[in-house]
């Protein structure tokens, strides 16, 4: 029993959880993937940028987490989700627009993006620092075991506030999206854009209006992602290229331009890979008691934690060479 | 005064001139059919009213107001509506949502304007929830078509509208498109099932290598032997 | 004759500059810092002909850098005899032996259907299972004889040969890799490769960092012996002025071959595809092989320039890698200079690495002159890693440099010479 609630800490909270981040930060590269057309590699520094501006806010205001009963930090991440969105249309307006005007191939966009992602990293390595920080200014982290009613268990289920946050948030914003694709006027315009551009243009859908909406959307999620995952772990200015993998291919298994097919790319990525670094002697200890002639090696995991990053890449070739389209037929290839 | 009117216009991609002065003009109430060879420049025309591409010589009036080189959501604006040859429907959103993009700068309530186009294409009332991409070619003419109506334009442009169907279903097509005229828009479009297409045509211009070949009544074009010898196959 | 002028004054600039290094900093520093620079000379070589001849977007340089540098180590660093005179080395044959099997095996399984073998799904899924199996096989058969070698030997040490074989094999490796990279991202959208390559990159350096018996991990490996004499037998400035004229020969012999190449039938269709995809794909070119092949020779040209650069440090140190900033140090090498020019390219390399490097003390100094009227002024408390930081802080300016470039001068101070051929 002990090992079931293992597994379920380890294994089914570890990979919802960090699923749900790259679920947050693939909704936004596949929404940019659909209407600008271009792999966004500045979307893990954007994440990294929204948390630093929480971190500011709370450090300046830590008082008004504890007089709510919510991490200050999580009360704050409107207001740096708000600022993260005006960035990010800032950054278009600086950066990409004179490229998007001047019809430059995406390759060039994927490098402008690049050369915005190295400029926030600057920033963010002078300001912050490169070491990890705690959210958590004034407040602790509260913690929630769920002890389950058996005899055999001794183990308690293990949640922290932030991950239910976490994924009250994930379902809140999926369902808002879900209602702005398909019953707004911009949503569907949105939809039409990534479906047909030129026609969107020619129908007279004004086509800043759908990009400044897209950043505002991504902004904001990359700012939520990178909190949430910062609350519940800690803050690293340089995370960078190591979420920005498994974020994209997230985006593309699930279809690049198809923001469902994001989500469940995130949790498939996610749990691929806390499957692969889970350390299956756990699980199956008590079969070595019941079997004497077997002699379990201590570490049993798929692949050892250094490698992890492995672990989206060969998810990211194996749907490349299988179905480049994605799981959900995304319509961009 | 021409509802739309081209005086010698130059145009083309990049560089070089597809279009060599181009001469076009219909009234308010008129249909106008451009009729010419593959390659022509048919639709380059029709992109260049549109806005689409750069007019490098010439001018373009909209009721004598001057639109040279206006973009496409301006001219949208203006009451102009255009359907492209290809890819011209949103596949992944359904036949409503299509004609709701149409109607994407409207600001005031649109419902009856849907009522009139599933009134005009009947067969799209039934379909109006499903993805346009699944719906038949002629299907999609017509919602690319009733796209373009729900801005209620005055000018119509349209790209082989019939391309690619049976000929009952162009019938059907032609049908429609003049009921549309009827009800008070003026259509220019491109067609390459010339002889059926002037017929409902009251002006018809020949096109070939970027210039006007022969410009006339529908009803003169399809009887002169000259036309009918070289550009309408006998 | 414009352009003629133009790049006189660039390249007699770049040359005040080099002799203003040599002399300010002493020959020591300058040969070095050229020396440097020539090897980035290579790597840039390598990214102009897949970007500048065929739009290619590599994010992974850093990765085929380090293996080129790691198999220099593996060839060229002295043989360990701790771990040869145990019975280790057999071991490890062993678990290569196994490993090869099991590649046979799982090889025999894709072809299954030659004997008749039902179901396309059912195959797939036994290659599927079969492969997890015997990379389950192998790897719990190479743990304990990995353990043991860092235990008893440390590191597996090298083969003791001459190191320049460790740069073919290096080149040779990452073509291997490119290859596969290549073949499967080459036919889809641009995008792709770039995030292919970023994670292929991060993998190569994850496994060196880690692979404690193949590569000391992060104690790393040096000295390094160098193809020529080193500085021990005749002095720092001459061993590294060998070194330079090593690399400056490599580099006249791409130039050459790549100037026959791009004025070559091949060149020209690598520009029409690179120009005009459709078009060109339309006129019945092999559009994706011809990719593959410049991706390929340009990975092979980075894989022996990241031996030349890490031979030439001395040390192999896998941590070292900052795969995407210096990446895009390279990146800027191309650009800047001038993509799919060869000339620009090494401008760019050279110019980009002196300034680079120059930068350092410069910006050390910047914030030194700060941080004292800081404190005489508003008695501001520096953070105490201000220096640290500070270095890191100029990626900012290589992604500045990459945003003013793309946006002000799309093809780089040197553009590439479009000749026309009609
Ligand atoms: N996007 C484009 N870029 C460059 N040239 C183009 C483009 N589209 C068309 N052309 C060229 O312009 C010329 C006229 O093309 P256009 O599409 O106007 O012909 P058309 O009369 O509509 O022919 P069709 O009956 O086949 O539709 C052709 O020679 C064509 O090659
Ligand atoms: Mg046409």
């Amino acid at each position: 029993m002990n090992e079931f609630i293992f597994f379920i800490n380890i294994v089914v909270i570890s990979g919802a959880v960090i699923g749900s981040i790259y679920a947050l930060g693939a909704i936004g590269v596949t929404l940019i993937f659909g209407i600008l057309r271009f792999a966004h590699f500045a979307h893990a520094d954007m994440m990294t940028l929204g948390t630093f501006l929480v971190l500011v806010l709370t450090a300046l205001f830590p008082a008004v987490g504890p007089a709510i009963g919510l991490p200050t930090a999580f009360v704050m991440m409107p207001l740096a989700m708000a600022a993260t969105a005006v960035i990010a249309i800032g950054i278009d307006k600086a950066f990409y627009k004179p490229l998007r005007e001047n019809n430059v191939k995406p390759v060039v966009m994927v490098m402008a993006s690049v050369g915005v992602t190295l400029m926030l990293q600057g920033l963010i390595r002078f300001f912050a620092g490169t070491g990890s920080q705690s959210l958590f200014v004034d407040d602790r982290k509260a913690i929630f075991r769920i002890d389950l009613p058996f005899e055999s268990a001794s183990r308690a289920i293990v949640v922290t506030e932030p991950q239910i946050l976490l994924f009250l948030f994930l379902a809140v914003a999926v369902v808002s999206l879900h209602l702005f694709l398909n019953k707004s006027r911009l949503g569907k315009a949105m939809r039409a854009m990534s479906d047909n551009p030129d026609l969107a243009r020619v129908s007279g859908i004004n086509t800043n209006t759908v990009v400044g909406v897209t950043w505002i959307i991504a902004g904001a999620l990359a700012c939520a992602a990178g909190t949430l995952l910062s609350l519940d772990v800690t803050l690293k200015p340089d995370l960078s290229f190591m979420i920005l993998l498994p974020i994209f291919a997230a985006a593309i298994v699930g279809g690049v331009g198809h923001p469902y097919g994001a989500l469940a790319g995130g949790f498939v990525v996610g749990f691929a890979e806390t499957l692969a670094v889970f350390n299956w002697a756990f699980l199956l200890r008590p079969l070595e008691q019941a079997l004497p002639w077997l002699d379990l090696p201590n570490n049993l995991a798929f692949v050892p934690t250094e490698y992890k990053i492995t672990i989206p890449f060969f998810i990211l070739v194996a749907i490349l060479i299988w179905r480049p389209t994605g799981i959900f037929k995304g319509k961009v290839i | 005064m021409a509802l739309i009117e081209t005086n010698s216009i130059y145009a083309g991609y990049g560089g070089m001139n597809i279009l060599n002065g181009v001469n076009m003009s219909i009234e308010q109430d008129e249909i106008g059919v451009i009729v010419g060879p593959n390659g022509a420049g048919k639709s380059t025309t029709l992109k260049a009213i549109f806005g689409l591409l750069n007019v490098n010589e010439g001018n373009i009036t909209l009721r004598g107001e001057d639109i040279t080189n206006l973009s496409p959501d301006k001219l949208v604006h203006k009451g102009m509506g255009f359907v492209p040859q290809e890819y011209n429907v949103f596949t992944s959103l359904s036949v409503e949502e299509n004609l709701e993009m149409g109607a994407f700068i409207r600001k005031d309530d649109f419902g009856y304007m849907l009522e009139r186009v599933y009134s005009f294409f009947p067969d799209l009332k039934d379909k109006r929830k499903q993805p346009a991409g699944e719906l038949s070619g002629g299907q999609r003419q017509m919602v690319a078509m009733g796209r373009a109506l729900m801005v209620e334009p005055s000018l119509l442009l349209l790209d082989e509208p019939t391309a690619g169907l049976s000929p009952l279903y162009m019938n059907e097509i032609f049908d429609r498109i003049v009921a549309v005229n009827e009800s008070g828009v003026g259509v220019l479009m491109v067609e390459q099932n010339a002889k059926q297409a002037l017929r409902i045509a009251h002006k018809g211009f020949v096109l070939a290598a970027g210039q006007n070949r022969y410009t006339d009544t529908g009803e003169n074009l399809l009887n002169d032997p000259e036309v009918a010898k070289s550009f309408l196959g006998g | 004759m414009q352009n003629a002028k133009k790049e006189i004054i660039l390249f007699s600039g770049l040359a005040v500059l080099v002799l203003w290094v040599l002399v300010a900093m002493g020959p020591a520093f300058g040969v070095r810092v050229l020396a440097e620079a020539s090897c980035y000379a290579i790597l840039a070589l390598g990214l102009t002909i897949q970007w500048g001849y065929a739009g290619l977007f590599n994010a992974g340089i850093m990765g085929f850098v380090a293996l080129g540098g790691f198999m220099a180590m593996l060839f060229g660093f002295p043989v360990n005899e701790d771990f040869w005179n145990t019975d280790l080395p057999a071991q490890l044959g062993g678990v290569g032996l196994k490993a090869l099997f099991g590649i046979a095996l799982i090889y025999g399984s894709t072809k299954l259907y030659k004997l008749g073998f039902p179901g396309k799904k059912l195959r797939l899924t036994l290659t599927l299972v079969l492969s997890l199996a015997v990379y389950l096989w192998v790897k719990t058969s190479l743990d304990p004889v990995a353990s043991a070698i860092e235990s008893q030997a440390g590191f597996i040490g090298g083969f003791g040969w001459p190191i320049w074989i460790g740069w073919i094999v290096g080149g040779s490796l990452a073509g291997l890799i490119a290859y596969f990279i290549g073949h499967i991202c080459l036919g889809l959208r641009s995008d792709y490769l770039a995030i292919a390559t970023l994670g292929i990159a991060e993998i190569i350096k994850a496994f060196l960092k880690n692979a404690d018996w193949l590569t000391r991990g992060t104690l790393t490996v040096s000295p390094l012996p160098w193809p020529g004499p080193g500085p021990a037998e005749i002095g720092f400035v001459a061993a590294r002025a060998v070194y330079l004229s090593l690399t400056a020969v490599i580099i006249a012999g791409l130039v050459f071959l790549l100037y026959r190449a791009y004025n070559a039938p091949w060149g020209r269709t690598m520009r029409a595809i690179r120009d005009n995809e459709l078009s060109s794909s339309a006129m019945g070119k092999n559009v994706n092989g011809r990719r593959l092949e410049v991706f390929i020779f340009g990975s092979v040209l980075m894989g022996i320039g990241g031996a030349a650069l890490i031979t030439f440090n001395g040390i192999f140190d896998p941590s070292g890698f900052l795969p995407l900033n210096h990446t895009f140090l390279i990146w800027v090498m191309v650009i800047l200079g001038g993509a799919g020019n060869n000339l620009g390219t090494l401008f760019g390399a050279v110019f980009v690495y002196v300034v680079w490097t120059m930068s350092e003390p410069v910006a050390l100094y910047l914030l030194d002159v700060m941080r004292n009227l800081g404190e005489a002024w508003f008695a501001w408390e520096a953070p105490a890693d201000l220096d640290s930081r500070a270095l890191q802080a100029r990626v900012f300016v290589i992604g500045l440099i990459i945003s003013l470039v793309l946006r002000y001068a799309p093809k780089g101070l040197i553009p590439e010479k479009v000749a026309h051929h009609t």
